[in-house]
């Protein structure tokens, strides 16, 4: 008796199981599941002013959020490979725009979307430096919603007054490491501010862009610019230079802790992405008073980007729906929503500058001129492996400081990615 | 017929759910897992099996060989400092400290602490600036003038695991206690008595009488301790984050070669790991099995 209750009981369960799974198939449904790391902050805000946007612009259609919170993205990154793994993709996800997304494609888990492009005369509003960068054998796979720049230094001019610096950029890394001895004699214990493992590639970075100059730089990741050619490896000196003048605590920070150095007046100078901003934002100070901002010594004219942006999964419930928001990550009035909160520029060049921050001003003005090259430290340049490779290799050199081990691993690293194509 | 399926049937539907789902979470991802170890998965997408190839990569990778290294001396430091620490408290409270109730609970305590809430704090106490910007453990010890100690703790490329195992000993020694504890209440007060009724000095009474009695506690605890260590990871990830070089374990390791879209050499280390706890626990269930058949 008590069995046959059990039996029951079994498979009842059984049938809840089998029913949870089979529900919600329809394809007609009016959601949008939009799936980011954008859970909190300023990019939270950026996000649900986008959300109106969307809402405005699409009232039939219903937004449902999917973000996942945590890791800088790489927890949100994980989940998102098993859904596609499960052929369960989301309506729209974020990924990095450029090489980061080569892994997706390869897999053939996003669909090309140059038709939209075309449709909404996009090839003529981003910058053609940027549509060579997102285009993959002829075929464009994303939306870019919004560009930072990642070579810029941020400083304290109250610092740079103790070792009798100006406000004037250094012309070269040469010049920058003779202003970091200086204020080293002046007292100053941390010259150049510095966190953990990924800000070190990101240093390393446009040290790279400096000594290489944009084509050599890009050509690093085509194949054309050998890892260990002479350019690489004076960048690698200078990247150990400046190395030494940085705070000996970095593997124990994480970049808001080594900006608020610059904040605080223990640094001098911080390279950071523009994210800082919003860092100084919320200290209450004032850019060209309390905090200069110029591009890394050296990579003058170049705009080290990095942009997030949006795609169109292979399976997608509700194509249309993603397709219009797209659409909408795509519209001047979308980036803008955007991008005054999250504090980046948009990707569009026909912003008006006047709607944003004395910063962002700066910012769009040399995103329109200047020579776009994408960044490795943020997931343009270079595969997700081959960053991760990149960045272990840039790790241990901070533990051991062996430059020789360096290159070698930079070259393994780029041998790598080349054999697995 | 009927009769013999009354008896051994009702037993055997008691254990079929817990063996159901044991076979599949536990022993068929486990297959799972090894079988992916043997293919060319990158992120979902195989080809086939590759044989052993990437067991052979990860023995060739420099990184991987060391980050074994380093799960070898954290281990070793783990069970050596939890045994050491244990045993010590265990002893001093055993031998009548006033108050045993509330040392006991302020040893064990810090098991209660997740040790990604402790490895928040210890990141910070484990700073490795030195002399006048040195804050945390560095800071204290500059205080009180031991400044000569002053290190660079998880930094360190050779011995920087070892720092590590510093917040992982202070969390699970009062749990060695513990068991430590009950081992010296369960030894009868007889036998203390016999022994020095027949002259023993104190310390031929914990050489000859105590330890014996207590090995089985100390070997749970190796094992115990042992298991845990071999698969740090959310200490690792908390104090100094999943790709810092000179705290890689295996842990770590597999934990990157996931997000980079490795999937095959994600499941071999996977596999290594388990095949090194394995080493360790199966001996043991071994003997125990042996012991409870001579019952």
């Amino acid at each position: 008796m008590k069995l046959r209750a059990l039996i029951a009981g079994l498979s009842a369960v059984a049938l809840a199981f089998t029913a949870g799974c089979g529900g919600d198939d329809g394809d007609d449904t009016k959601d949008v599941e939009v799936f980011t790391w954008w859970a909190d902050g300023s990019e939270k805000a950026g996000l649900d002013a986008l959300v109106a946007e969307f809402n405005k612009q699409h009232p039939d259609l219903n937004f449902v959020n999917g973000a996942v919170a945590g890791g800088a993205g790489s927890n949100a990154k994980n989940v998102l490979a098993s859904r596609l793994q499960q052929q369960d993709p989301p309506s729209t996800f974020q990924a990095h725009a450029g090489a980061e997304l080569l892994d997706y494609i390869e897999a053939n888990q996003i669909q090309d979307i140059s038709a939209l492009y075309e449709e909404y005369g996009w090839n003529d509003v981003f910058p053609k430096d940027l549509i060579e960068l997102l285009t993959v054998d002829g075929k464009i796979y994303s939306v870019p919603s919004n560009v930072h720049r990642a070579n810029v230094v941020w400083a304290n001019p109250e610092v740079l007054k103790k070792a009798n610096i100006g406000e004037e950029p250094a012309k070269d890394l040469d010049e920058f490491i003779d202003q970091l001895e200086k204020l080293k004699k002046a007292g100053v214990d941390t010259p150049l501010s510095i966190a953990t493992d990924w800000t070190q590639v990101h240093l390393l970075e446009t040290v790279l862009i400096a000594d290489l100059g944009p084509e050599k730089y890009i050509g690093l990741w085509d194949g054309s610019t050998k890892w260990d050619g002479p350019e690489v490896r004076k960048a690698i000196d200078h990247y150990a230079t400046l190395l030494s003048y940085t705070n000996t605590d970095r593997q124990n920070l994480d970049w808001p802790d080594a900006t608020k150095m610059v904040i605080d007046g223990k640094a001098a100078f911080n390279i950071m992405g523009d994210w800082a901003e919003a860092a100084f934002q919320e200290a209450d100070k004032e850019w060209g008073k309390d905090y200069i901002t110029y591009p890394v010594p050296g990579t003058d004219g170049v705009f080290d980007f990095l942009a997030d942006s949006f795609t169109l999964p292979v399976g997608a419930k509700n194509e249309e729906g993603t397709k219009a928001w797209l659409q909408t990550v795509g519209s001047a009035e979308g980036q803008k929503a955007f991008n005054i909160k999250k504090g980046s520029i948009p990707a569009r060049t026909d912003a008006n500058p006047d709607d944003y921050g004395e910063y962002q001003k700066t910012a769009i003005e040399s995103y329109k001129n200047d020579t776009i090259v994408p960044s490795l430290a943020h997931g343009a340049a270079a595969s997700v492996k081959w960053s991760t490779a990149i960045t272990e290799a840039v790790s241990s050199f901070s533990a051991n400081k062996d430059k020789a081990k360096l290159i070698d691993a930079l070259v393994k690293a780029a041998e790598d990615n080349q054999k697995k194509q | 017929m009927f009769t013999r399926i009354r008896s051994w049937g009702p037993p055997v539907l008691l254990i079929a759910p817990t063996l159901i789902l044991l076979g599949i979470f536990v022993y068929g991802l486990i297959g799972a897992g090894v079988w992916t170890s043997l293919t060319d998965n990158v992120r979902g997408q195989t080809t086939g099996t590759v044989g052993l190839e990437n067991y052979e990569n990860l023995f060739n990778d420099d990184t991987f060989v060391y980050s074994l290294r380093n799960v070898a001396m954290y281990t070793g430091a783990f069970v050596a400092g939890t045994l050491f620490f244990g045993f010590l408290w265990a002893w001093l409270l055993e031998r009548g400290a006033r108050g045993e109730g509330i040392f006991r609970a302020v040893y064990l305590f810090p098991m209660a602490v997740s040790f990604v809430a402790s490895g928040v704090v210890w990141r910070w106490l484990l700073n490795s600036n030195t002399g006048e910007q040195a804050s945390g453990l560095n800071r204290l010890l500059d205080m009180v003038g031991l400044g000569f100690l002053q290190g660079q703790w998880w930094t360190h490329e050779g011995w920087g695991i070892l720092a590590i195992a510093m917040p992982a000993i202070w969390q699970l020694s009062g749990y060695v206690m513990a068991l430590f504890l009950a081992g010296f209440r369960g030894i009868p007060e007889e036998l203390r008595e016999a022994a020095r009724v027949d002259g023993a000095t104190e310390w031929q009474l914990y050489r000859h009488v105590l330890f014996p009695q207590l090995s089985p506690v100390a070997l749970s605890a190796v094992i115990i301790i042992g298991h845990m260590s071999l698969k740090v990871f959310d200490l690792i990830m908390a104090v100094a984050g999943q790709t810092n070089y000179t705290t890689q374990v295996p842990g770590t390791q597999m934990w990157l070669k996931y997000t980079s879209g490795e999937w095959a050499e994600a499941a071999a280390i996977g596999t290594v790991l388990l095949l090194v706890v394995a080493v360790l626990i199966v001996p043991y269930l071994i003997s125990t099995y042996r012991a409870e058949r001579r019952r």
